[in-house]
Formats: C-alpha cells, sequence, structure tokens
C-alpha cells in the first residue's frame, strides 16, 4: 500500500496511517463510557446509604418518613418520560421536527413532574425536621436521592436547550446525535432510578 | 415502537408488583419480600437496557458491552465489599459497653 508496509516491523504491528474521523464518530462510545463512570458514582452512594442506612440516630426511620404512594407516582412520572423520550426518538428517525418537537415536550413535563414530587417530599422532610443533618441515614438518603434529582434537573436544562436548537437548527445530524445522547442519559437515569425505589424506599419500608 | 411498547409494558409489571408486594405486606416473611423485589429490580434493569438503551453485543463492535461488564464488576466489589466489611466492623468491633448513649 504506502512506503510504510515494506515489510518492517513497525508498520506491521502498529497503524501508521491517517484515518478520517467524521465528526462525532466516536460521541456514542464515550458518552457510554461517562455513564458508565456515573454508574460508579451511584454506586458509591448506594454502599454508603447500604452501610449508613439502620444509623437513625434515635431520629426518624424509613416507615416513620416514606410515602410509598408519592414514590409509585414519581416512578411512574419517570417511566413515562421514558417512553415519551422513545417517542421522540422515533420521531426524529423520521425526520419529523413538529411531532419530535412535541414529544420532547411532554418529556419535559414529566420531568418537571418527577422533579416538582421529589421536592415537594424533600421540604416536608425538612420540616418535619428529618433534614440531612438528622442522622447518618437521611445524610446519605439526601445524598444519594438528592444526586439522581440532579442528573434529572440537568437532563431537563440539557432537553430545552436541545429543544432550541432543533427548533433553530431543525433535525440536522449534530442535533440527532445530541438527541441520541441525551436518550441514553435520560434512560439510564430511569436505570438509577429502579435501584433507588426498591433499594431505598421499598427495601427501606421492611426494615 | 414495538421495543419501546413492550419495555414500557414490562416495567409496569416489574415495578407494580414490587409495590404491590410492599404496600399491602403479600407475604409474611420480610426477607423473602426484600429477595423477590431485588430479583424484579435486576430483571427491570435488564428489560431497560434491552428495549430502551437499545444494549447489544454488536453496538460499537462491542465496546459498550465490555465497558458495562467492567462498570457491574466494579459496581457489585464496591457494593457487596461495603456492606460486607462494614457488617462486620458492626458486629465485632463496637462492644456493647462502649455504644454512644443516644439522647
Amino acid at each position: 500500500m504506502t512506503a510504510n508496509d515494506k515489510g518492517g516491523l513497525t508498520a506491521r504491528y502498529f497503524d501508521l496511517h491517517e484515518h478520517d474521523h467524521p465528526e462525532g464518530g466516536s460521541t456514542m462510545l464515550g458518552f457510554w463510557i461517562y455513564l458508565m463512570s456515573d454508574c460508579l458514582i451511584f454506586a458509591m452512594l448506594f454502599a454508603a446509604y447500604g452501610v449508613l442506612g439502620g444509623n437513625y440516630a434515635a431520629g426518624p426511620g424509613p416507615k416513620d418518613l416514606f410515602d410509598l404512594k408519592l414514590i409509585a407516582l414519581n416512578t411512574a412520572m419517570l417511566l413515562f418520560s421514558s417512553i415519551t423520550y422513545g417517542f421522540a426518538m422515533l420521531e426524529m428517525e423520521k425526520n419529523k421536527v413538529g411531532s419530535t418537537q412535541m414529544w420532547l415536550f411532554i418529556t419535559l413535563l414529566f420531568g418537571g413532574a418527577f422533579l416538582s414530587i421529589e421536592l415537594y417530599e424533600f421540604s416536608h422532610l425538612i420540616h418535619e425536621g428529618a433534614g440531612p443533618q438528622r442522622s447518618a441515614f437521611l445524610s446519605a438518603f439526601f445524598t444519594l436521592v438528592g444526586t439522581h434529582g440532579l442528573h434529572v434537573t440537568f437532563g431537563s436544562i440539557w432537553l430545552i436547550t436541545l429543544m432550541v436548537q432543533v427548533a433553530r437548527k431543525g433535525l440536522i445530524q449534530s442535533n440527532k446525535r445530541r438527541l441520541m445522547c441525551l436518550s441514553l442519559f435520560w434512560h439510564f437515569l430511569d436505570v438509577i432510578w429502579i435501584g433507588v425505589f426498591t433499594f431505598v424506599y421499598l427495601m427501606g419500608m421492611l426494615r | 415502537m414495538r421495543d419501546y411498547l413492550i419495555g414500557f409494558f414490562l416495567s409496569v409489571v416489574l415495578t407494580a408488583i414490587p409495590f404491590w408486594l410492599v404496600m399491602n405486606d403479600v407475604i409474611a416473611d420480610k426477607g423473602t419480600t426484600a429477595v423477590i423485589i431485588m430479583v424484579f429490580a435486576a430483571v427491570q434493569v435488564v428489560v431497560h437496557m434491552i428495549y430502551f438503551l437499545h444494549m447489544n453485543g454488536k453496538a460499537e463492535g462491542g465496546w459498550t458491552l465490555m465497558a458495562m461488564l467492567f462498570t457491574i464488576l466494579l459496581v457489585v466489589i464496591v457494593l457487596v465489599g461495603s456492606m460486607w466489611v462494614m457488617y462486620h466492623l458492626n458486629t465485632n468491633m463496637m462492644p456493647v459497653h462502649q455504644m454512644p448513649s443516644f439522647g
């Protein structure tokens, strides 16, 4: 092929050719690896909650604080937002700007509902004197659930940004790639929430 | 479309059953309930991975799957290791008479 290939060992073991790297060609893999590292952050927080979750410091425990009906509603909000985001992706594949934007907006509403319910729950807990400084259990609880909520918040900001981008530039290749990254992020947050409602809320009620 | 609907339907079922089990105290033994809801959570995570995140062994030449398997290994080490070590510290290292008394 080229001069480098003339039987030299270097050329046999190393790739010396220049390659064309199309814009965004490795974004999806890179973003996936970011999500995996994010997963490790949550693993640490879950581990901290697992270790400290029983240390109430004579304060209130999960049974006194958690309202499973509220959590079920919250879970439903996040699950609905997951499928509406999926619908947005399907419309994006068909290059339909209007319906993509509509589904993205519905996703945003469900995400907003989730956050509102979570903030209501947090303010309720703090109002009852069960704030993060009350016991190791509550510190670990607020850190874990709060970090997840913060992710949803930033996901929502990202979603609004992309809606503006799509409105201005349409469904160009870069915007599609961005929407696909956010899709991974959004579904990933739903996966983390499965861990939260099982490990924190449902198991908490069983303690 | 079909994938998302299947995933959604399975997720609803896999979420509703654990909530029902815990909210109505269906099974008397708490340990059994805990194991069952953890199995449901694990299955639902796999459902999400397949139907929502479209995981398979072929995407990006298998590297996404590889990265995920490595992450799962680390997560298991972190979770099991922490719980195991700290449980034994709690039960073995703190004599009752030295326990701090709570007001």
